[in-house]
């Protein structure tokens, strides 16, 4: 009880200095302690699986997006003081937040008692799609739909990214560490960490049908390998027009389509599985999507391309 | 020796909870880069290591003591590998802007 009132204090003084920091650099270091604390807010209540997803995609791999950008607005000499908004915009900027924070506080305190919920079914038709971590199975199987049209959104924000460059360096290498220290520090880290850390990745991943992890948090400590690597200058990104790295790209989500499109086939409607062999079927995605998932995320890391193709 | 166990393991945490605290106050009032640094290795390696020594002695199987001590093992590694990062910064004359 001590502890939870520790921890809720905790978590809303993080918050409160990430949103008052002056400094980029500061409120993107408070953003990250502030997703650390909510993972260990999301063990309190008993959801290991969303503590494992706010630690590794919300803290770590979106606080190195953050930081990767901080990085590029002091490089480019945008401060964030130099587009300071008029108070007109701050106090809409206010009134916008307090409603939202009014409207989900008031649909807390209207909820009916008990609260509306699925996990009952969740929990009784589980057994059919050969998994036994409930929240995979609603996932992979029940909401399956959802989880697909992340990983296309995911691919799309890169897209996106991609052509925030200009035309000459379409398809060209993301900008480069710079360092290639072969007896430095970072090369050291990365020989000795980089090789537990894509077992442990994959380990997360397929322990992911038993217990809490799964494909989007073995994904990202994958690439967080990648991305150590290529920052301690060991590999290069590739250029973004090489065809092996848009299939890699590309293959999860039309491996998972392509499956949903089957399941009209063989089991009735989109992305259902039968339930003989629902568990392959879901490996069979889930492979191809935590492979391109991995991808992705690294190649949002390391950002648009900013050196010419070779050719 | 359930009361031994138990005893090893709340004299272990709070030495390591100690560490953690003593670390925690020289990183708020250390007056430079390098002391800061120094301060919170004590609290990476020795807290941490103290702490998993306790909870040690609470395992059931091999695999979950083994499972603790490479955790540690990891935060050592990687706590070592920033330290110097910081540190090497640090001397250098601050980030570069």
């Amino acid at each position: 009880m001590a502890f939870d009132a520790v921890l809720v204090v905790s978590v809303l003084g993080v918050a409160a200095w990430t949103v008052a920091a002056r400094d980029t650099f500061a409120a993107v270091v408070g953003f990250i302690a502030f997703g650390l604390l909510l993972a260990l807010v999301w063990v309190r209540l008993a959801a290991p699986d969303v503590a494992l997803t706010e630690a590794a995609l919300g803290s770590g791999l979106t606080g190195g997006l953050l930081l990767a950008a901080s990085t590029r607005l002091g490089r480019a000499g945008m401060t964030a003081a130099s587009e300071t908004p008029g108070s007109i915009l701050r106090l809409a900027a206010v009134v916008v937040c307090a409603f939202v924070a009014a409207g989900l506080v008031a649909l807390l305190l209207l909820l009916p008692e008990p609260a509306p919920t699925l996990a009952t079914q969740a929990a009784a038709n589980i057994a059919a799609t050969g998994l036994l971590n409930p929240v995979t199975a609603v996932l992979m199987a029940f909401r399956a739909i959802d989880t697909l049209l992340e990983v296309v959104v995911l691919l799309v924000a890169l897209l996106g990214m991609w052509s925030l460059a200009p035309d000459r360096l379409w398809g060209g290498l993301p900008r480069g560490s710079g360092l290639s220290d072969p007896d430095g520090l970072l090369t050291f880290v990365a020989q000795l960490l980089v090789p537990v850390g894509i077992l442990v990745g994959i380990h997360i991943f397929w322990i992911g049908s038993v217990a809490p992890g799964g494909e989007f948090q073995g994904a990202t400590i994958l690439a967080a390998m990648w991305i150590l690597t290529a920052v301690a200058g060991l590999v290069d990104a590739p250029a973004t027009s090489r065809p092996w790295l848009r299939l890699l790209l590309v293959a999860g989500p039309a491996v998972f389509f392509a499956i949903g499109l089957a399941g009209f086939a063989i089991a009735g409607s989109f992305l259902a599985y039968p339930p003989s062999y629902a568990k392959l079927l879901i490996l069979t995605i889930e492979i191809p999507v935590t492979l391109s998932i991995a991808a992705m995320l690294a190649l949002l890391v390391a950002g648009p391309p900013e050196r010419e193709p070779q050719r | 020796m359930r009361f031994a166990l138990d005893a090893l393991t709340i004299f272990a945490v709070a030495a390591g909870a100690f560490f953690f605290l003593a670390g925690t106050v020289g990183l708020l009032r250390f007056p430079d880069a390098l002391s800061r640094v120094h301060a919170l290795t004590k609290a990476d390696n020795l807290g941490l290591g103290l702490i998993v020594v306790g909870l040690l002695f609470q395992t059931e199987g091999l695999l979950a003591g083994l499972k603790l001590v490479a955790v540690w093992l990891l935060a050592l590694l990687a706590g070592a590998a920033v330290t110097q990062l910081i540190a090497r910064i640090a001397q250098a004359g601050g980030p570069r802007v």
